[in-house]
């Protein structure tokens, strides 16, 4: 049985995060993770006629950045698992069509990542592909121009308000022993397979829907959501946020920091001390004037890319939960009056089998 | 935690604007504007416009210097600090029609700008008409029955 109590999956055979780039925009550039990202684009329009087709183009620089970097061929993928913020998800249709590869188009909002992380995770330990693809992307023109007001347009964010990451994240998730396998069971390939970061289980989220009905306030609408996934996490696992290196969330920023923690410890959960958030560290608050941090399901997927997969792979942290939220609206449903449902998948995330110490890896 | 209480907390937290310094704000900026607007009006006075041609010409030219503006996109900047002070007069009015047109270009002229050129101006037009023609009305009734 994989499935361990309400709602937890363990991989038997935890896939490996081979790979993964992410591409960002000028201001995310000019943030305190800058320096980490693969490509930091100086023009946000990355040289594309409209803001619906930078974020597309925003996937297939990711997509085809960590082909490269990785040395696979795209025929090489079985399946992309993608996603945006856009209605219908055009930016991952028209993004990822030039790879020719069977394609499962994804929305969870915000959490979109974690989604691709889980899917692609079950894809591969079930057998049915040995390498496959997670894209998410999130740009801040087009989100604003889809949810809010036009970019031009002069109106007071209120202090909750979260700034949408321009950026994409891809990673090549992989089924343990392909790589080795592509490579003729060569040392190198075995070596690298035992470096990546493992994705041994996963906790996919339920709709939680507070009523919170303040579109301007996501982190509000979110942390419920989240705090119900992390405990349902914990209960089936039987672990406590100590056993972690770190609890991270998505896009809950300041706001949704705060109320999170306060959540989780009228639960008898301490998380003061573990939890961090992408929104929180991909932006300097008080310098770039993004108020409760960054959002979109761009950057979560950025911040795994360039923070959290690193710090699993040098040996700063051994075993992290990455919990991507979302909040679930359209600009229909908040004018219809509706409240801002929020969602929150989260992925068991550990480092390489050469850090424990098992030095030699069966293929 | 049910949901009215969750709510109630989420109010309790959330940082916000402080709303006697926004408003010290807005009237100090608004009031720069409209003192601009003033001089304006002198100005073409001066010339030897009548009154009524001077608030026209002075509508204008505010009108066009916050189209400007918000080519540029100079006016989020402004509006951080100013708020109400600028949305208020003509010039808020005029830089959400002209974001709009910048914004809705891309999906064409008809479809784009053509419909979408009032997506945030056209409530403004809308109940301003539906609004002057209930009174309009009323002042006539008045008139007719010599109230007025």
């Amino acid at each position: 049985m994989k499935k361990m109590g309400r709602a937890t999956m363990v991989f038997d055979h935890p896939p490996l995060i081979l790979d993964s780039a992410s591409i960002v925009g000028p201001k995310e550039g000019e943030g305190p993770l800058g320096k980490y990202f693969d490509q930091v684009w100086e023009d946000p329009m990355l040289g594309k006629k409209t803001w619906e087709e930078a974020e597309s183009e925003l996937q297939t620089k990711a997509a085809q950045a960590v082909l490269e970097k990785a040395g696979i061929p795209s025929a090489k993928i079985d399946y992309l698992f993608a996603g945006d913020l856009l209605g219908q998800i055009i930016a991952t249709s028209f993004g990822l069509a030039s790879f020719h590869r069977p394609i499962f188009g994804l929305y969870g909002a915000c959490s979109t990542m974690g989604e691709a992380l889980i899917l692609s995770a079950m894809c591969l330990d079930g057998g049915f592909a040995s390498k496959v693809l997670a894209v998410t992307s999130s740009h801040f023109a087009s989100a604003e121009r889809q949810f809010r007001f036009p970019l031009e347009y002069g109106n007071q964010r209120p202090l909750s308000a979260t700034w949408t990451v321009t950026g994409s994240g891809a990673f090549i998730v992989s089924r343990a022993g392909s790589l080795a396998k592509d490579k003729g069971g060569s040392v190198s390939g075995v070596k690298w397979e035992n470096g990546c970061p493992r994705i041994t289980m996963a906790t996919p989220g339920k709709i939680v829907d507070m009523g919170v009905k303040d579109s301007m306030n996501m982190g509000a609408c979110m942390a419920p959501a989240a705090c119900d996934t992390i405990e349902t996490h914990f209960r089936d696992t039987h672990t406590k946020p100590e056993d972690y290196d770190a609890v991270i969330t998505g896009d809950l920023g300041y706001v949704g920091h705060e109320i999170l923690v306060e959540l989780m410890g009228k639960k008898g959960y301490d998380m003061g001390k573990v939890h961090l958030d992408c929104g929180i560290e991909i932006f300097d608050k008080d310098r770039q004037d993004t108020h409760s941090g960054g959002s979109g399901c761009g950057c979560s997927a950025v911040v795994l890319s360039a923070m959290i997969l690193p710090r699993l792979m040098d040996g700063t942290w051994e075993k992290v939960l990455f919990v991507p939220t979302g909040a679930l609206l359209s600009s229909i449903s908040f004018n219809e009056g509706k409240s801002v449902p929020g969602i929150a998948h989260a992925v068991v995330l550990e480092q390489g089998q050469m850090r424990k110490g098992a030095a030699v890896f069966h293929l | 935690m049910d949901a009215k209480k969750y709510n109630a907390y989420v109010e309790q937290i959330t940082p916000k604007h402080s709303c006697a310094m926004n408003t010290w704000k807005a009237f100090v900026c608004g009031g720069l504007i409209c003192t601009a607007g003033q001089g304006l009006t002198d100005l073409f006075l001066y010339t030897g416009m009548d009154q009524a041609m001077a608030s026209a010409y002075t509508t204008l030219c505010l009108i066009a210097a916050s189209v400007i503006l918000t080519g540029f996109n100079l006016v989020v900047p402004i509006v951080k600090v100013a708020g109400a002070g600028y949305l208020v007069p003509i010039t808020g009015f005029a830089n959400s029609v002209a974001a709009c047109a910048i914004e809705y270009k891309q999906e064409g002229y008809v479809f784009g700008v053509g419909c979408k050129i009032f997506n945030i101006a056209g409530p403004v037009i809308l109940y301003g008409i539906v609004t002057s023609s209930f009174f309009g009305a009323l002042y006539f009734i008045l008139m007719e029955i010599h109230i007025v």
